[in-house]
């Protein structure tokens, strides 16, 4: 799977996703859950104080991220590691399957990572004629159910419930048990537990990396990273190119505001921190480990007015809020990356052909900046998305354009605005009944398709003001 | 103390009412108000849908027409917010940013006005029945006004105000959003109508006319029984 995950155009993907019931009961619930869970996580702790010291941490690392990206590559060859910088997706996948051609890898585990989502890693690797298996139960699913894309950056599999999860175990995975998760949950790791044992290669994805030591942080429920990283012979970690904290001491503010705000919990079942290979008295660990530090886009935004976005921890915090999420759902962003995150982020690494519907999917109405735990603005980056598609991508439907040209005129003329004010009440005259309008013209009938509109009143208020003023007080 | 009104442009052309109501009681609570007959619009239809450039010359009138103003008050906190955003908006003029920062010193929504510079909890109005409050993004979030609204109303003689549920949900406005995506704003203004009816108040009362035109309209086309207020009519009630 690329980044891209549908062909569709964005209307023909959010009328399917509009009209899919079921998805939005699970998305609205889960939203619900994430919110109250992050809440009580929360409570206790000053979290101004610790959403400025995480912004902090993230701003100082891209500030210095030369110098952090030199320091951890040295650590990890230090440690026996070998360091690949992927200026692009195909360079990064180039180099991962000539270690699995090297090696004659014949099974791959993976624990959860998007950017080898957004690489296309897995398609790359099974071209090869590898079996890739995806460990995180949410990916697992979505893997054995031909290959759907994620619909959240942490719960990839949020959209589905536990009945339709069944059936999809029963028809492939010979699964005759219950919808109970813990009964589901089971079959899938005692599978996995043979996949990990027989695997030749290991791939995680990368939550920090830790530049003093050169380690990998990974964090997880259900410890399928450990696994995946100490039984393989061959670990590959794959990270996007921003992914460093200096040392654990931030690493450990960070993850535990990654775990807080992705799913209300103070921590998670397991932070895995990956260190070097395999040594002397070492019972179990890799003997070859590679660090892919993935650029694919991410260099460009370094430095520019969107630098901001290069924070993002992705706990989806701000895909919990978003009231727009949760009617849409994660596929109608046509992206691996949805909710706010995944708007600001998918055209600036995807480009506005793809993507530029986006940055309007919002009200702007602030409830992702307000979760966001290193203080992205991010409702300010899609408005900022907005100016650039309209006035430097020219991209602007022209209808519209002549609107708010026409808008710009008319309000900062104050002859014009007061005419044209005036007349309002005029023009819409045939459009009124009981004072209101039920069915308008143009483009205000995209209004009135769904709500009444009061009749732009005869006697303004600044004609009352007038009135009053002049002695009419009440 | 002398206010000078920003009314807003929804007010002016749809909601009138609105705008005498907040100078019935801002005159009632001692205040000169003054209606500075230059205004237009605050410049956020153009502005938010990313026409920075031709939204500018709509918040340059705005400055012009304010700027000696003793105070500014709006009743509506998204329209006053956007007026204390024209400093980051012209942070390349600096001329322009100077004269932004000397109106955003000054500009207060309606209710932050009355309850933290006139220093007023009671006006004194009367409005028997139930209500239900909500609370816009903008007014909420951005400008940070939260307590002011609710601090009013519980002292509004007769009223008894019921919490709404999930009230922190937008309301699906935003807005050129609201024509633009209108089938992702149908489905958000219809939750909140349907956390509106489960209160069963008799009133749904808001501070911002962007908000109140959408969730209004919807429960018009709907033909339900809740009346929509703004909080300025609600205080001048009595």
């Amino acid at each position: 799977m690329a980044m891209k995950i549908s062909k569709n155009k964005f209307n023909d993907r959010l009328s399917m996703n509009l009209d899919n019931d079921f998805m939005r009961s699970a998305v609205s619930s889960a939203q619900h859950r994430f919110q109250t869970r992050r809440s009580t996580a929360i409570e206790s702790l000053d979290w101004e104080q610790w959403r400025n010291h995480g912004e902090e941490i993230r701003q100082h690392v891209l500030e210095h991220l030369d110098y952090y990206l030199y320091e951890l590559s040295e650590n990890v060859a230090a440690r026996g590691g070998h360091v690949f910088f992927a200026k692009t997706a195909e360079e990064a996948t180039n180099y991962i399957t000539n270690i699995a051609k090297e090696k004659q890898a014949k099974k791959i585990v993976k624990s959860k990572s998007m950017v080898t989502e957004e690489i296309n890693l897995n398609t790359h690797l099974e071209q090869l004629g590898c079996e890739v298996i995806e460990t995180d139960l949410g990916e697992y699913i979505l893997q054995l159910d031909d290959h759907d894309p994620p619909s959240h950056i942490v719960t990839p599999a949020l959209h589905k419930n536990k009945e339709q999860i069944r059936d999809i175990f029963t028809e492939k995975i010979g699964y005759t048990a219950s919808s109970q998760p813990e009964e589901l949950a089971q079959h899938a790791r005692q599978i996995l537990r043979q996949d990990y044992l027989t695997a030749d290669i290991g791939i995680t994805g990368c939550n920090f990396a830790v530049a003093e030591t050169g380690s990998v942080c990974l964090v997880t429920n259900e410890g399928n990273a450990d696994l995946v990283a100490a039984l393989p012979k061959t670990l590959i970690s794959v990270m996007g190119l921003e992914r460093i904290v200096p040392t654990f001491e931030e690493m450990e503010v960070l993850v535990s505001m990654l775990t807080r705000s992705a799913v209300g919990q103070k921590l998670t079942s397991y932070i895995t921190v990956l260190t070097g290979i395999q040594e002397e008295l070492d019972v179990d660990g890799p003997e070859e480990f590679h660090l892919v530090i993935v650029d694919n886009g991410r260099s460009s935004i370094l430095g520019g007015e969107f630098q901001s976005i290069l924070q993002c921890i992705r706990c989806a915090a701000c895909v919990n809020v978003c009231p727009v999420y949760r009617h849409v759902g994660g596929h109608t962003y046509g992206s691996i990356y949805s909710g706010p995150i995944g708007a600001v982020l998918s055209p600036l690494l995807g480009g506005y052909d793809d993507y530029k519907e986006l940055p309007y999917a919002s009200t702007l109405c602030g409830a992702c900046t307000d979760v966001c735990p290193v203080k992205i603005p991010l409702h300010q980056l899609l408005h900022k998305h907005r100016e650039v598609i309209v006035e430097r991508e020219g991209r602007a439907p022209i209808s519209e354009s002549l609107l708010m040209q026409a808008f710009g005129m008319g309000t900062s003329s104050q002859s014009i605005y007061r005419f044209g004010s005036k007349l309002a009440s005029t023009a819409m005259k045939p459009f009124t009944s009981d004072d209101k309008i039920s069915s308008g013209p143009g483009l205000l009938k995209n209004w009135t398709d769904i709500r009444d509109l009061p009749s732009p009143k005869k006697e303004r208020f600044r004609d009352w003001f007038d009135t009053h003023s002049k002695g009419g007080r009440s | 103390m002398n206010v000078s009104l920003f009314a807003t442009c929804i007010v002016d052309m749809f909601q009138s009412n609105v705008g005498k109501s907040t100078v019935e009681l801002l005159e009632r609570l001692g205040c000169t108000v003054s209606f500075p007959k230059g205004q237009t619009c605050c410049g956020q239809p153009a502005y938010n849908s990313g026409y920075v450039k031709a939204s500018k010359d709509t918040m340059k009138n705005t400055i012009r027409v304010f700027e000696n103003a003793e105070v500014i008050v709006c009743p509506s906190g998204s329209c006053a917010y956007m007026l204390k955003e024209y400093v980051h908006i012209f942070k390349d003029e600096p001329i322009w940013q100077e004269r932004a920062q000397r109106i955003a010193d000054k500009t207060y929504e309606l209710t932050q006005f009355i309850v933290e510079v006139l220093g007023i909890e009671n006006v004194g109005a009367k409005l028997s029945g139930t209500a239900t409050y909500h609370p816009s993004c903008h007014m909420t979030r951005l400008l940070k006004v939260q307590q002011a609204p609710m601090t009013l109303l519980k002292n509004v003689d007769g009223l008894e105000i019921i919490e709404l549920p999930l009230k922190e949900n937008c309301c699906g406005f935003g807005g050129t959003f609201s024509v633009k995506m209108g089938r992702i704003s149908e489905q958000m203004v219809d939750e909140k109508v349907a956390s509106v009816q489960q209160t069963n108040a008799h009133y749904l009362i808001g501070a911002d006319g962007g908000c109140l035109l959408n969730i209004g309209g919807r429960i018009e086309r709907q033909n339900l029984e809740v009346k929509t207020m703004h909080i300025a009519e609600v205080l001048n009630s009595r």
